[in-house]
């Protein structure tokens, strides 16, 4: 399957096994991921990559939960934080260039839940 | 919902519970490790090797057909030895591009990745070995021709250099924010065809780039002609002389994307932030 989310898919169950192994948890219930509007990963192919990858490991049985972080930009002229649409990363106030990103590009495992067994 | 008393078991995963009867508990785990840091930590043992050796690294992307083997070509035959060069070709198969680059007596090693539709670190580190990487002075990355994958992937370059050539549509910046956004500089390439392409418009092109809150320059070069060859290796010069002044400190340089993004997300480096339930210790 020719796309990146497949590698990201990948990257990802190496973490979670980890984490789940670090826990000596059973399985895996819930995998939780921020994925930005400009991170250049798409949350329903990365789905659809999940599907395939997790086959045989301990997160066989999981969901996968995307939560899409939309682009927000911080104007280095005059300070203002502003969300941001992916195609204008502009400062929507002074139209200035000089904005940094200050969200919206990331691809993060935030968070995993895991099922043990209790004794 | 907590995460420690297994109070977050659901009528969804009820059923995943231990049908014997003893119970399963569930913890909630807060992570917030990048998706690809393997890739990323592969990166920057990359980027460390060139920079150990001194060797500036720059990654061309564009869709397939962009004209980025010619503008290597046209360069190579620029410089006239006056830099020393090598390159790492990507494709999916053949080693035309390589071959190309060759025939211009500079060292090139192709990577086919099958079907994979970009580079990565690991790739990228698997041909580094066969590189005389102390008599080299900027390696060319010439990744897989595609505007979307291989912008995600780190693989230890100093530099991006994106081309857009004046036979695509002149809103490709604003169509693939991404790509664009991640370019140290763009490249307008295959000027020579303006005058028969009037539909495209290199200011837009550039309206568009600026709209993503990109102060990188635009070149509008023509392989084939010449025209605007001469900015295009002042600011190779220009990279390289900036480069070259931070190893002095032992500082480096990184894609302006990734380091702001490193920085901003407070992720500089890859590792593991465990927010654990408490767990029973056991003997």
């Amino acid at each position: 399957m020719p796309m990146h989310e497949l590698s990201a898919c990948m990257e990802l169950i190496d973490q979670v096994e980890a984490i789940a192994r670090s826990h000596e948890a059973e399985r895996v219930d819930t995998i939780v991921l921020r994925i930005g509007s400009l991170s250049g990963v798409e949350p329903g192919l990365l789905e659809s990559a999940f599907e395939m990858a997790r086959l045989g490991t301990v997160a066989e049985h999981a969901r996968l939960r995307t939560e899409r972080i939309e682009p927000r930009i911080r104007c280095r002229a005059c300070g203002l934080e502003a969300d941001a649409g992916p195609g204008d990363l502009r400062c929507p106030a002074c139209f200035g260039t000089d904005t940094a990103l200050i969200a919206g590009d990331e691809m993060i495992l935030a968070r995993i839940e895991l099922l043990q067994t209790a004794d | 919902m907590c995460d420690t008393c297994g109070c977050n078991i659901t009528d969804g995963n009820r059923h995943l519970l231990r049908a014997d009867g003893s119970h399963a508990k569930v913890t909630a785990v807060s992570v917030l490790n990048k998706l690809l840091r393997h890739n990323d930590a592969q990166a920057e043992a990359n980027r460390a090797l060139f920079d150990r050796h001194g060797v500036l690294v720059i990654n061309l992307m564009s869709s397939p057909g962009s004209g980025k083997t010619s503008l290597l070509e046209a360069t190579i035959k620029a410089l006239n030895g006056g830099l020393r060069i090598a390159v790492i070709e990507g494709d999916l198969e053949t080693e035309n591009d390589a071959a190309r680059i060759r025939a211009l007596g500079v060292e090139a090693h192709q990577i086919t990745t099958g079907t994979a539709c970009h580079l990565d670190a690991h790739l990228v580190a698997n041909v580094l070995p066969r590189l005389d990487l102390e008599n080299i002075d900027v390696l060319f990355i010439e990744n897989v021709g595609n505007l979307v994958c291989p912008a995600s992937f780190d693989l230890g370059h100093h530099l991006n250099l994106t081309l857009l050539s004046v036979t695509e549509g002149d809103d490709k910046p604003a169509k693939y924010p991404v790509m664009f956004r991640a370019a140290d500089a763009m490249v307008i390439s295959k000027t020579d065809l303006l005058a028969a392409l009037d539909e495209f418009s290199p200011d837009k092109a550039e309206a568009c780039l600026r709209r993503l809150a990109s102060n990188a320059p635009v070149l509008r070069v023509s392989s084939k002609t010449g025209e605007g060859m001469r900015e295009w290796l002042d600011w190779l010069n220009q990279r390289l002389e900036h480069y070259r002044n931070l190893r002095r400190e032992n500082r480096s340089l990184s894609p302006a994307v990734q380091s702001e993004g490193r920085r901003l997300h407070g992720l500089a480096r890859p590792d593991v932030r465990f927010k654990p339930a408490p767990k029973p210790q056991t003997a």
